[in-house]
C-alpha cells in the first residue's frame, strides 16, 4: 500500500452482453463463426420442443391429478441448451449440478427424460441418477447446491482431470449467502467450475430488482475474481459460445467463470402459483415475442432449413417422445415401503432394521424378553 | 506402542489414513500452515502437501457444502470445523444435504463425510466455544454421530469414521484434548462405530456417558460407597446408539444413571431413558437418573463448572439412584 499514491482508481472491469441470434432471428454471423454447426441447431431447436411439450403435459399431468406440483423450464430453454451441447461435447466427465429449471441440459448430458416426471411424482426414483451420468438430481432449497459443484470442481482438479463442474442456480439464488460462499470457495481455490446464473427476473413473486441492487447479476462474479459475462438467455447461440469459451477458459486459466443469462420465466413458477397476482401483463407480454423457440425458428426457416412440413412432423414427434416418457413414468413399479428405510445409511443400524422389520416405532412387542418377564410372576 | 494425548492420537490416524488413501484430504480453518487452532493437523501439510491439507475461506457452510461435492465425486473429505458453536453456518449442509443424498438419490449419489469438531466445555473458552449440540445430529437420520472418550479410542474410531461410507460428526472432547496419555498402538486399528464399551462391570448400578464426562464419571466412582457395584458404560457412539449394551447392563443391574454435558431436555439423556423404559421396564427398580447439564444457555466460563455435571453431582445422582 505505501508505494500506492492517492485518488487512483485500483479497479475496473466491465461486463460484455453476448447476443448472437435476435429476437427477429437474425445471425450475427461474425459472432457465429465456429460455434453451432446447421445440424446442431436443428438439434437444440427439436430438444427445446420437445422440453416445450414436455413441458405442457407435465403441466397437464398436475392438473389432472396424476403429478404433484411442477416447475415449468417454458421461455428458458435456449441458455441450459446451448449450455448443455457445450458441457456435452467438451468432455464426458463434465459435471452438471442443476436447480430445477434445466431440464434440457440435463437431457442433452444424459439423463432419462422420465427422472424429471417422477421426480414431481414424488418418487425418490427420480433422483437416482444412472451410473456414468455425471449429474446430481435437482436441488429444490434455493443456491444450496453451488457448494456441491464447487467441491466437485475441487476434486477434478485434485484428480488433475480435464473437465469442470457447472453450477446452475436463478437470480434469487445469488442472494443466498451459500452462493457467496460457493463463488468465494471457487475463486480463491482457483476452481474449474462455471456459474450459470438464469435470471428470470422473478423468484416467485419478488422481482429481480428487489433481489439486489447490482446492476447486473454477472457482476457479482468480479468480486470473487471470476470472469463475468452477460448473455442473451434466449440465444442458443450465445449460451453455446460462452458455455464453451467459459469450459477452456477455467481448465486453462484455473479462475472460475460467471454467466448471467437474461431470460424469462413464462409460466408460473409452479403449477401452484398464479404470476397474474404479482406480475404485469405487459410485461410478460413483451417477453412472449423474445421466446427463444420462436427466434430459432425464424433463423432456420431464414436458413432454408425448416418449413411448416417439418414443424408438423417435429410436433408429432414431440408428442410420440413425450408420451413415451409419460408411460414410462407412470408404468414404473410402484415404491416399497422398504425403499424408506434401505438407503438412510449403507448398512442399517439395528433399530432401523427393527421400524423396517415392524413398521412400528413403539417399544411394546420389541423386547420378548420383557413379555416373558410379565407372564411369568 | 506410544503414549499419546487425545490430540496425537487423532493426529496419528489422520496420517495413517492419508499415507494409506490419497482420496482422503483434509480441509478447513487454520488446518494447514498453523496445524489447527489445536494443533491436531500440526505437521500434516508439511507431510502430504498443500493440495490435500488445505486452508480454506472462513466459511463453515461453504467448509462443509464443499466437502460434500468432494465426497461425491469420490474423495475422502475430512473437514474441520473449528469449535462446535460454528456448526450452525453449516447446520443446512449437514442435515438437508449430507445426511439426505444417499436416500433422496437411491443410492446413487453418497457422501463419505468425516466431519471433525471439538466439543464441550471446560477449557475457559470463549462465547459459542464450550456447548454439546450432539442430540441435534443424532436426531437427523442419515448422520452417524461419534465421540470418543480416550486417545485409544479416539485414533480407532476415527478410522472408522474416514472408512465409513457415510457422513460421520466425529466430536473430539476439547477438555481432554491433552488432560492425560493413553497407550495408543502404532499400528492401525478400527474401533466399530455403533459399539458402547463398558469401561467398569459391575451389578448394583448402571452410569451411561460418553466424552469428556466419561472422566467426571470415573472420579465419582471414587467417591461412592466400596459396596456400591458400578457398571460404567461409554457410549463412544451417539448414533446409531448401542441400545443392546444398554438393556443387557440394566436388565442386570434395574438402576441407571445417565451423565452428560449436554441440556437435559431432548438429549440422548432422555433417548437413553426411553430405551431403557421400552426394554428394561420390568428389571427397573428405580426411575432413570438424568445429570444433565442445565435447560440454559451455556455460561461464560466464570460459571462453565458450576454448568457441567462434575463428579459430585453425578456421585449424588447415582446414590440417590441406588437408593431407591
Amino acid at each position: 500500500m505505501s508505494s500506492a499514491k492517492k485518488n487512483t482508481v485500483v479497479y475496473e472491469a466491465r461486463i460484455e452482453h453476448v447476443q448472437i441470434l435476435d429476437e427477429q432471428g437474425n445471425l450475427d454471423a461474425e459472432q457465429a463463426k465456429g460455434t453451432l454447426t446447421d445440424a446442431e441447431v436443428v438439434e437444440l431447436y427439436e430438444w427445446m420442443t420437445i422440453c416445450r411439450h414436455y413441458d405442457e403435459i407435465a403441466f397437464k399431468l398436475q392438473r389432472s391429478g396424476r403429478m404433484g406440483t411442477y416447475p415449468q423450464n417454458k421461455g428458458q430453454e435456449a441458455g441450459p441448451a446451448g449450455a448443455g451441447l457445450a458441457i456435452r461435447k467438451s468432455s464426458p466427465d463434465n459435471w452438471l449440478v442443476p436447480c430445477y429449471r434445466e431440464n434440457i441440459a440435463l437431457f442433452l448430458n444424459g439423463l432419462p427424460m422420465e427422472k424429471i416426471l417422477l421426480h414431481w411424482m414424488g418418487d425418490e426414483r427420480g433422483n437416482q441418477i444412472p451410473d456414468g451420468v455425471n449429474i446430481l438430481p435437482i436441488s429444490i432449497p434455493i443456491g444450496t447446491h453451488p457448494l456441491h459443484a464447487a467441491g466437485i470442481a475441487w476434486a477434478l482438479k485434485y484428480r488433475r482431470k480435464d473437465a469442470v463442474a457447472v453450477a446452475f442456480f436463478g437470480d434469487g439464488a445469488t442472494s443466498e449467502g451459500d452462493v457467496h460462499e460457493a463463488c468465494n470457495f471457487a475463486g480463491a481455490l482457483g476452481l474449474p467450475c462455471v456459474f450459470f446464473c438464469q435470471n428470470n427476473f422473478w423468484a416467485i413473486s419478488v422481482p429481480r430488482k428487489r433481489q439486489t441492487a447490482s446492476e447486473t447479476f454477472a457482476q457479482k462474479g468480479l468480486a470473487y475474481g471470476h470472469k463475468c459475462v452477460q448473455i442473451d438467455g434466449n440465444d442458443i447461440f450465445a449460451s453455446y459460445k460462452v458455455m464453451r469459451d467459459a469450459i477452456e477458459f477455467v481448465k486453462t486459466q484455473g479462475r472460475p467463470v460467471f454467466i448471467e443469462a437474461v431470460t424469462y420465466r413464462l409460466g408460473d413458477h409452479t403449477t401452484a402459483d398464479d404470476a397474474r397476482r404479482y406480475r404485469d401483463e405487459d410485461e410478460l407480454a413483451s417477453w412472449v415475442s423474445k421466446d427463444p423457440l420462436i427466434r430459432t425458428r425464424k433463423h432456420l426457416e431464414k436458413k432454408g432449413l425448416w418449413d411448416d412440413a417439418k414443424q408438423a412432423a417435429l410436433a408429432a414427434r414431440a408428442k410420440q417422445h413425450v408420451d413415451g416418457v409419460v408411460k414410462r413414468a407412470e408404468g414404473i413399479e410402484p415404491p416399497t415401503v422398504d425403499d424408506i428405510f434401505d438407503y438412510t445409511f449403507a448398512t442399517l443400524p439395528e433399530e432401523l432394521e427393527v421400524q423396517k422389520r415392524t413398521l412400528r416405532t413403539s417399544g411394546l412387542g420389541q423386547a420378548p424378553e420383557q413379555e416373558r418377564l410379565r407372564s411369568t410372576p | 506402542m506410544a503414549n499419546l494425548t487425545l490430540v496425537q492420537a487423532i493426529n496419528l490416524a489422520l496420517t495413517q489414513e492419508m499415507e494409506a488413501d490419497d482420496r482422503v484430504i483434509i480441509l478447513g480453518e487454520d488446518v494447514g500452515k498453523n496445524g489447527g487452532v489445536f494443533r491436531v493437523t500440526e505437521g500434516l501439510q508439511q507431510r502430504f502437501g498443500e493440495d490435500r491439507v488445505v486452508d480454506t475461506p472462513l466459511a463453515e457452510s461453504g467448509i462443509i457444502g464443499t466437502a460434500i461435492g468432494l465426497a461425491i465425486a469420490g474423495l475422502r473429505p475430512v473437514p474441520e470445523i473449528q469449535f462446535e458453536g460454528f456448526l450452525g453456518p453449516a447446520y443446512d449442509q449437514i442435515v438437508n444435504h449430507a445426511a439426505r443424498y444417499r436416500t433422496r438419490s437411491r443410492g446413487s449419489v453418497t457422501v463419505p463425510l468425516t466431519i471433525r469438531v471439538p466439543v464441550g466445555g471446560g477449557i475457559h473458552a470463549p462465547e459459542l466455544h464450550s456447548d454439546s449440540p450432539e442430540a441435534i445430529y443424532a436426531h437427523t437420520p442419515g448422520i452417524k454421530v461419534v465421540m470418543p472418550s480416550s486417545p485409544y479410542d479416539a485414533k480407532g474410531l476415527l478410522i472408522s469414521a474416514i472408512r465409513d461410507p457415510d457422513p460421520v460428526i466425529f466430536f473430539e472432547p476439547k477438555r481432554i484434548y491433552r488432560a492425560f496419555r493413553e497407550e495408543v498402538p502404532e499400528d492401525e486399528y478400527t474401533i466399530p462405530i455403533g459399539k458402547a464399551k463398558v469401561v467398569e462391570s459391575g451389578t448394583d448400578i448402571t452410569v451411561i456417558s460418553w466424552g469428556a464426562t466419561v472422566l467426571q464419571c470415573v472420579e465419582a466412582m471414587d467417591s461412592l460407597p466400596d459396596d456400591l457395584s458400578v457398571e460404567l458404560i461409554d457410549l463412544r457412539t451417539i448414533y446409531p446408539i448401542d441400545a443392546d449394551t444398554i438393556v443387557e447392563s440394566v436388565q442386570k443391574t434395574g438402576r441407571c444413571v445417565v451423565a452428560c454435558e449436554a441440556p437435559k431436555t431432548a438429549s440422548m439423556a432422555a433417548e437413553i431413558a426411553t430405551i431403557i423404559q421400552e426394554r428394561c421396564f420390568l428389571h427397573l427398580k428405580a426411575p432413570v437418573q438424568r445429570v444433565c447439564g442445565f435447560d440454559t444457555v451455556m455460561p461464560y466460563y466464570k460459571l462453565e463448572l458450576e454448568y457441567l455435571p462434575d463428579a459430585k453431582r453425578i456421585a449424588e445422582g447415582v446414590v440417590q439412584c441406588a437408593g431407591y
